[in-house]
């Protein structure tokens, strides 16, 4: 298939399209504007519609209620966007409701800055609005992945009948980078999904049928303890996705996740070339996180694990420290504030292991 | 084998544009990977704006970074910021139309063009950046100025009575490149 030179941002909204979104609500915010401004001009072709909401509050529970009508229905924000999309993402999870979200995630907290950043980490796996739901998490570290996932994640969101969230930052949004685009799903197939629905979906069902209802909760404690027990049987359900390089005989091994993982890939192979011994663990969901890819580490050799994101403090760590079971010391590359991580940093913090300092 | 550009200026000089007329260029007409990677504060004009295009054969890690094998610099602050990004045995581009300072590094190339007063003489301001753009192209002999003629045909085409001053813009650089090399 022919390669086209797309914006992280832009590609992600056609993938959408083509995966069958035909709704699409949000508010302007820095660095991801160009999802919204794709999709205003993009889904009236394909007879779907756009609103731009008077808010991020407004804009999640338009999809929330499309979403819920049978329709494939995503939005996205950046970080202090997403803060304030949380009830809606909570009520899609209370209510069962897939919908796929974007965080084009940027500096914080607060405020931060418009500049790219991976300081959203704990919100999108750990709690991203209240009530204990969980959520499959990407985090892409390509233009092509922050596509193919989003692609996917319209299925996923279907099959689980729960959101599934797309981890990007402000690099992935903004940069542009040769894709190949998936299928475009006909009209047909598009009204096949919506169909499909019709089992708890609000699409119009006569009076002789069983109607649907939606709810985000139940005054009925046993039929809430019920609703949560079945979706922790969901969540227990999902395998995470990962993937590893060069492990065999590394003496470090880096682990990141979306851009941090592209750039320590690049330190990883340049330290390779001179014979220094570094290995790779990028997890590709960060929810359900994947603590078995830590397990093909050798801990009798490894002289640390290199934790490289975009955060101070640091998040995704946390994680990589219940996987890595004290097994080896764990160092940490670092930045935040909207700067971006460099190859040089982490090439000089896999020397310093190296030298023992 | 991998190329490192940055294009800096200020907001509404066409860097943006530059870039990506180039990063297009690349991926429309060969199978390396290559990212652009647009830079820019909160401002919609006046500001710094500054982009970096890689051009790879390998995988492409970070689309930015300090250390440059080619830097393009529309004005003096940008001059002043990206100096030290140029690799030594790197090349600076240079708009001497507003950048006149001597440059204090001898282990870098430097090629000159004054492109804001060439735009002004063909009578469009707009096009310094095509003119630089050709520059670029002549200088490093690399990419076939055809194809990124094609790119800025294909880009423009809803503006197509600007085409012939584009033309004649980026044939201008492209002599002013082939000229220094």
């Amino acid at each position: 298939m022919a390669r086209v030179f797309m914006k992280g941002c832009e590609a992600m909204a056609e993938a959408a399209v083509r995966a069958g979104c035909r709704f699409f609500a949000g508010y302007p915010i820095t660095p991801q504007n160009e999802i919204p401004e794709y999709m205003s001009r993009r889904l009236p072709e394909v007879g779907g519609h756009f609103v731009q909401g008077e808010s991020e509050v407004a804009s999640v529970n338009m999809v929330y209620g499309a979403a819920s009508a049978g329709t494939r229905a995503m939005t996205s924000s950046s970080s202090p966007g997403i803060a304030l999309k949380s009830e809606g993402i909570s009520y899609c999870a209370a209510a069962r409701i897939p919908i796929v979200y974007i965080n084009v995630a940027r500096g914080g907290p607060g405020v931060g800055s418009i500049q790219p950043a991976q300081m959203d980490y704990m919100q999108a796996t750990k709690a991203s609005g209240n009530g204990g739901f969980e959520m499959r998490v990407f985090a892409p570290s390509t233009v092509q992945e922050a596509v193919d996932f989003t692609y996917r994640a319209f299925d996923l969101a279907d099959a689980d009948r729960n959101p599934v969230l797309i981890l990007a930052d402000g690099v992935i949004g903004t940069m542009i980078e040769p894709v190949e685009l998936p299928a475009q799903r006909s009209e047909e197939e598009v009204a096949a999904i919506k169909a499909g629905k019709r089992s708890w979906a609000c699409i119009g069902h006569s009076l002789d049928e069983p109607r649907a209802w939606i709810q985000p909760g139940n005054w009925s404690t046993a039929a809430m303890q019920q609703c949560n027990e079945d979706a922790a049987a969901l969540y227990a359900s999902w395998e995470p996705e990962w993937e590893s390089k060069w492990l065999d005989d590394a003496d470090v091994v880096i682990t990141a996740y979306g851009i941090s993982a592209r750039i320590a890939e690049s330190a990883a192979a340049l330290l390779r070339k001179e014979g220094i011994k570094v290995g790779l663990v990028r997890p590709i969901t960060v929810h359900p996180f994947p603590f078995a890819a830590y397990e093909a580490i050798d801990y009798g050799k490894v002289k640390a694990v290199l934790d490289v994101e975009m955060s101070i403090p640091a998040q995704f760590v946390k994680d990589v420290e219940t996987a890595v079971k004290g097994r080896c010391p764990i160092e940490t590359c670092l930045c935040s504030g909207g700067n971006i991580m460099s190859r040089e940093a982490i090439v000089d913090s896999v020397r310093r292991i190296m030298e023992g300092k | 084998m991998e190329t490192n550009l940055c294009v800096a200026g200020f907001g509404g000089q066409g860097v943006m544009t530059l870039g990506k007329f180039l990063a297009e260029s690349v991926c429309s007409s060969t199978d390396k990977n290559v990212t652009f990677f647009p830079s820019y504060g909160a401002e919609q004009r006046g500001g710094t704006a500054n982009c970096y295009v890689v051009i790879s054969d390998e995988k492409i890690g970070a689309p930015l970074g300090t250390s440059q094998d080619d830097v393009i610099v529309m004005n003096g602050a940008s001059l002043n910021k990206f100096l030290s990004y140029v690799k030594p045995g790197g090349t600076l581009f240079i708009n001497s139309s507003i950048v006149s300072d001597d440059i204090p590094r001898d282990d870098i190339k430097v090629v000159k063009a004054p492109v804001t007063e060439l735009a002004l003489e063909m009578g469009n301001s707009k096009v310094l950046n095509i003119i630089m753009l050709g520059v670029y192209v002549g200088y490093k002999g690399e990419i076939d100025p055809t194809i990124v003629w094609g790119t800025i045909e294909h880009k423009l085409a809803s503006k197509a009575k600007l085409l012939p001053l584009n033309k004649q813009a980026f044939e201008k650089g492209l002599e002013i490149g082939r000229s220094q090399r």
